[in-house]
Protein backbone atom coordinates (compact mmCIF):
# COMPACT_ATOMS: atom_id res chain seq x y z
CA UNK A 1 0.00 0.00 0.00
CA UNK A 2 1.45 3.38 -0.99
CA UNK A 3 1.69 6.07 1.66
CA UNK A 4 1.04 9.75 0.95
CA UNK A 5 4.77 10.35 1.22
CA UNK A 6 5.39 7.72 -1.49
CA UNK A 7 2.63 9.14 -3.63
CA UNK A 8 4.01 12.70 -3.59
CA UNK A 9 7.30 11.33 -4.89
CA UNK A 10 5.53 9.32 -7.59
CA UNK A 11 3.38 12.28 -8.63
CA UNK A 12 6.53 14.28 -9.27
CA UNK A 13 8.17 11.36 -11.06
CA UNK A 14 5.13 10.93 -13.29
CA UNK A 15 5.67 14.51 -14.49
CA UNK A 16 9.10 13.53 -15.84
CA UNK A 17 8.72 9.92 -16.99
CA UNK A 18 5.95 7.41 -17.39
CA UNK A 19 5.56 5.25 -14.31
CA UNK A 20 5.58 1.46 -14.48
CA UNK A 21 2.01 0.16 -14.67
CA UNK A 22 1.86 -1.16 -11.09
CA UNK A 23 2.86 2.18 -9.61
CA UNK A 24 0.61 4.04 -11.99
CA UNK A 25 -2.41 2.07 -10.83
CA UNK A 26 -1.34 2.42 -7.19
CA UNK A 27 -1.18 6.21 -7.53
CA UNK A 28 -4.50 6.37 -9.34
CA UNK A 29 -6.26 4.35 -6.66
CA UNK A 30 -4.67 6.41 -3.93
CA UNK A 31 -5.84 9.65 -5.55
CA UNK A 32 -9.42 8.37 -5.59
CA UNK A 33 -9.50 8.25 -1.82
CA UNK A 34 -6.96 10.91 -0.75
CA UNK A 35 -8.01 14.52 -1.23
CA UNK A 36 -4.67 15.88 0.03
CA UNK A 37 -2.60 14.00 -2.52
CA UNK A 38 -5.07 14.95 -5.24
CA UNK A 39 -4.73 18.58 -4.18
CA UNK A 40 -0.95 18.22 -4.11
CA UNK A 41 -0.98 16.89 -7.66
CA UNK A 42 -3.19 19.73 -8.92
CA UNK A 43 -0.95 22.29 -7.26
CA UNK A 44 2.20 20.80 -8.83
CA UNK A 45 0.51 20.91 -12.23
CA UNK A 46 -0.45 24.52 -11.61
CA UNK A 47 3.17 25.31 -10.74
CA UNK A 48 4.25 23.68 -14.01
CA UNK A 49 1.70 25.75 -15.92
CA UNK A 50 2.87 28.91 -14.16
CA UNK A 51 6.52 28.21 -14.97
CA UNK A 52 5.66 27.78 -18.64
CA UNK A 53 3.70 30.97 -18.54
CA UNK A 54 6.68 32.75 -17.01
CA UNK A 55 8.84 31.55 -19.87
CA UNK A 56 6.29 32.78 -22.40
CA UNK A 57 5.67 36.13 -20.72
CA UNK A 58 9.08 37.49 -21.63
CA UNK A 59 8.80 36.97 -25.36
CA UNK A 60 9.99 40.14 -27.07
CA UNK A 61 6.51 41.60 -27.25
CA UNK A 62 4.83 39.88 -24.32
CA UNK A 63 4.18 41.60 -21.02
CA UNK A 64 7.49 41.08 -19.30
CA UNK A 65 7.98 40.32 -15.68
CA UNK A 66 11.02 41.48 -13.75
CA UNK A 67 13.20 44.53 -13.98
CA UNK A 68 14.88 45.81 -17.13
CA UNK A 69 18.63 46.04 -17.63
CA UNK A 70 19.98 48.89 -15.52
CA UNK A 71 21.19 52.08 -17.14
CA UNK A 72 24.71 51.42 -15.85
CA UNK A 73 24.83 47.93 -17.27
CA UNK A 74 23.55 49.18 -20.63
CA UNK A 75 26.27 51.78 -20.67
CA UNK A 76 28.94 49.16 -19.88
CA UNK A 77 27.70 46.78 -22.52
CA UNK A 78 27.48 49.52 -25.14
CA UNK A 79 31.06 50.46 -24.40
CA UNK A 80 32.29 46.87 -24.64
CA UNK A 81 30.55 46.54 -28.00
CA UNK A 82 32.17 49.72 -29.28
CA UNK A 83 35.64 48.48 -28.24
CA UNK A 84 35.40 44.72 -28.51
CA UNK B 1 25.80 39.75 -49.22
CA UNK B 2 23.67 42.67 -48.06
CA UNK B 3 22.52 42.48 -44.49
CA UNK B 4 18.90 43.06 -43.62
CA UNK B 5 18.44 46.70 -42.64
CA UNK B 6 17.70 46.00 -39.00
CA UNK B 7 21.05 44.57 -37.99
CA UNK B 8 23.03 47.49 -36.70
CA UNK B 9 24.98 46.32 -33.63
CA UNK B 10 24.98 49.87 -32.29
CA UNK B 11 21.26 49.53 -31.69
CA UNK B 12 21.33 46.09 -30.13
CA UNK B 13 21.52 47.16 -26.50
CA UNK B 14 18.52 49.47 -26.78
CA UNK B 15 16.56 47.08 -28.87
CA UNK B 16 17.20 43.76 -27.17
CA UNK B 17 19.00 44.52 -23.91
CA UNK B 18 15.95 44.39 -21.63
CA UNK B 19 14.50 41.35 -23.31
CA UNK B 20 17.73 39.36 -23.08
CA UNK B 21 18.34 40.51 -19.53
CA UNK B 22 14.88 39.41 -18.33
CA UNK B 23 15.34 36.13 -20.14
CA UNK B 24 18.63 35.60 -18.34
CA UNK B 25 17.36 36.80 -14.96
CA UNK B 26 14.46 34.37 -14.91
CA UNK B 27 16.83 31.49 -15.51
CA UNK B 28 19.88 32.62 -13.54
CA UNK B 29 18.31 34.57 -10.67
CA UNK B 30 21.46 36.62 -10.23
CA UNK B 31 21.76 40.13 -11.57
CA UNK B 32 25.49 40.33 -12.17
CA UNK B 33 25.66 36.88 -13.82
CA UNK B 34 22.71 37.83 -16.01
CA UNK B 35 24.36 41.12 -17.02
CA UNK B 36 27.62 39.34 -17.80
CA UNK B 37 25.98 36.73 -19.97
CA UNK B 38 23.98 39.36 -21.86
CA UNK B 39 27.21 41.23 -22.52
CA UNK B 40 28.96 38.03 -23.64
CA UNK B 41 26.01 37.28 -25.90
CA UNK B 42 26.30 40.61 -27.68
CA UNK B 43 30.06 40.25 -28.02
CA UNK B 44 29.75 36.72 -29.40
CA UNK B 45 27.07 37.96 -31.80
CA UNK B 46 29.30 40.78 -32.97
CA UNK B 47 32.15 38.36 -33.63
CA UNK B 48 29.82 35.96 -35.36
CA UNK B 49 27.95 38.62 -37.26
CA UNK B 50 28.99 37.23 -40.60
CA UNK B 51 27.16 33.98 -39.94
CA UNK B 52 23.85 35.66 -39.23
CA UNK B 53 21.85 34.91 -42.33
CA UNK B 54 18.71 36.78 -41.44
CA UNK B 55 16.75 33.56 -41.81
CA UNK B 56 15.59 33.77 -38.23
CA UNK B 57 14.76 37.06 -36.58
CA UNK B 58 17.55 38.91 -34.90
CA UNK B 59 16.03 38.42 -31.44
CA UNK B 60 15.74 34.65 -32.00
CA UNK B 61 19.35 34.54 -33.10
CA UNK B 62 20.53 36.47 -30.04
CA UNK B 63 18.42 34.52 -27.58
CA UNK B 64 19.78 31.29 -29.07
CA UNK B 65 23.31 32.43 -28.25
CA UNK B 66 22.25 33.48 -24.76
CA UNK B 67 20.54 30.14 -24.14
CA UNK B 68 23.77 28.28 -24.88
CA UNK B 69 25.64 30.51 -22.49
CA UNK B 70 23.07 29.91 -19.74
CA UNK B 71 23.30 26.14 -20.15
CA UNK B 72 27.10 26.35 -20.08
CA UNK B 73 26.79 28.31 -16.88
CA UNK B 74 24.58 25.61 -15.33
CA UNK B 75 27.08 22.98 -16.40
CA UNK B 76 29.86 24.96 -14.81
CA UNK B 77 27.90 25.47 -11.59
CA UNK B 78 27.15 21.76 -11.33
CA UNK B 79 30.86 21.00 -11.70
CA UNK B 80 31.84 23.58 -9.11
CA UNK B 81 29.26 22.51 -6.54
CA UNK B 82 28.18 18.94 -7.18
CA UNK B 83 25.12 17.51 -5.48
CA UNK B 84 25.49 16.99 -1.78
CA UNK B 85 23.71 14.77 0.68
CA UNK B 86 21.46 17.70 1.44
CA UNK B 87 20.25 18.03 -2.13
CA UNK B 88 19.18 14.41 -2.22
CA UNK B 89 17.39 14.05 1.04
CA UNK B 90 13.96 13.12 -0.20
CA UNK B 91 11.80 15.16 2.07
CA UNK B 92 12.96 18.63 2.81
CA UNK B 93 9.88 18.98 4.94
CA UNK B 94 9.65 15.81 7.03
CA UNK B 95 7.10 17.41 9.36
CA UNK B 96 4.56 17.20 6.52
CA UNK B 97 4.27 13.47 7.10
CA UNK B 98 3.83 11.29 10.15
CA UNK B 99 5.74 8.10 10.87
CA UNK B 100 3.57 6.04 8.56
CA UNK B 101 3.90 8.51 5.69
CA UNK B 102 0.51 10.19 5.98
CA UNK B 103 0.04 13.94 5.75
CA UNK B 104 0.14 15.63 9.12
CA UNK B 105 -1.54 18.76 7.84
CA UNK B 106 -2.07 18.37 4.12
CA UNK B 107 -1.68 21.00 1.42
CA UNK B 108 -4.07 23.92 1.95
CA UNK B 109 -6.97 24.58 -0.35
CA UNK B 110 -5.75 27.35 -2.66
CA UNK B 111 -9.37 28.35 -3.20
CA UNK B 112 -11.07 30.22 -6.00
CA UNK B 113 -10.14 28.99 -9.41
CA UNK B 114 -6.46 28.09 -9.12
CA UNK B 115 -6.34 27.34 -12.81
CA UNK B 116 -6.54 31.09 -13.43
CA UNK B 117 -3.74 31.96 -11.07
CA UNK B 118 -0.96 31.76 -13.57
CA UNK B 119 -2.49 34.67 -15.42
CA UNK B 120 -1.85 36.89 -12.45
CA UNK B 121 1.40 38.76 -12.75
CA UNK B 122 1.91 38.82 -8.99
CA UNK B 123 1.66 35.06 -8.82
CA UNK B 124 4.24 34.75 -11.59
CA UNK B 125 6.53 37.10 -9.68
CA UNK B 126 6.04 35.09 -6.50
CA UNK B 127 7.01 31.86 -8.24
CA UNK B 128 10.16 33.51 -9.60
CA UNK B 129 10.94 34.72 -6.09
CA UNK B 130 10.38 31.29 -4.55
CA UNK B 131 12.59 29.78 -7.23
CA UNK B 132 15.44 32.07 -6.29
CA UNK B 133 15.18 30.77 -2.72
CA UNK B 134 16.09 27.22 -3.75
CA UNK B 135 19.65 25.91 -3.81
CA UNK B 136 21.32 26.38 -7.24
CA UNK B 137 21.11 22.67 -8.08
CA UNK B 138 17.41 22.48 -7.32
CA UNK B 139 16.60 25.76 -9.01
CA UNK B 140 18.64 24.89 -12.11
CA UNK B 141 17.00 21.48 -12.43
CA UNK B 142 13.54 23.01 -12.11
CA UNK B 143 14.42 25.78 -14.58
CA UNK B 144 15.69 23.35 -17.19
CA UNK B 145 12.69 21.07 -16.80
CA UNK B 146 9.78 23.47 -16.36
CA UNK B 147 10.92 26.75 -17.86
CA UNK B 148 13.09 25.44 -20.69
CA UNK B 149 10.99 22.28 -21.12
CA UNK B 150 14.13 20.15 -21.54
CA UNK B 151 13.76 16.39 -21.23
CA UNK B 152 15.32 14.56 -18.32
CA UNK B 153 18.09 12.96 -20.39
CA UNK B 154 19.41 16.35 -21.44
CA UNK B 155 19.18 17.73 -17.93
CA UNK B 156 21.13 14.79 -16.50
CA UNK B 157 23.96 15.59 -18.91
CA UNK B 158 24.04 19.27 -18.05
CA UNK B 159 23.88 18.74 -14.30
CA UNK B 160 25.95 15.56 -14.38
CA UNK B 161 23.53 13.48 -12.31
CA UNK B 162 21.82 10.12 -12.74
CA UNK B 163 18.17 10.02 -13.72
CA UNK B 164 17.18 8.66 -10.32
CA UNK B 165 18.93 11.54 -8.59
CA UNK B 166 17.32 14.01 -10.95
CA UNK B 167 13.87 12.72 -9.99
CA UNK B 168 14.69 13.25 -6.35
CA UNK B 169 15.95 16.76 -7.02
CA UNK B 170 12.88 17.70 -9.06
CA UNK B 171 10.57 16.19 -6.46
CA UNK B 172 12.27 18.18 -3.79
CA UNK B 173 12.30 21.40 -5.81
CA UNK B 174 8.57 21.12 -6.56
CA UNK B 175 7.74 20.36 -2.96
CA UNK B 176 9.71 23.37 -1.73
CA UNK B 177 8.21 25.67 -4.35
CA UNK B 178 4.71 24.52 -3.45
CA UNK B 179 5.34 25.17 0.20
CA UNK B 180 6.88 28.59 -0.51
CA UNK B 181 3.90 29.61 -2.65
CA UNK B 182 1.49 28.45 -0.01
CA UNK B 183 3.31 30.38 2.71
CA UNK B 184 3.66 33.60 0.72
CA UNK B 185 0.60 33.74 -1.43
CA UNK B 186 -2.25 32.04 0.31
CA UNK B 187 -1.74 32.93 3.93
Amino acid sequence: MLSCKDVTQLISESMDASLPIGKRIGVRLHLLICKFCLRYKRQLLLIRETARHLAASEEPYGSPTGEPLSVGAKERIRESLANP
Amino acid sequence: MAKPANTDPAEWVDRYGDYLFRYAMLRLRDRSTAEDLVQETFLAALKDFGSFTGKSSESTWLVGILKHKIIDHFRHQAREAPLGENDLREHPDPSSFDGSGHWTSGPADWGGNPADLYREKKFLDQLAKCLSGLSPNHANAFTLREIEGADTGEICKVLNVTETNLWVILHRARMLLRRCLEANWFE
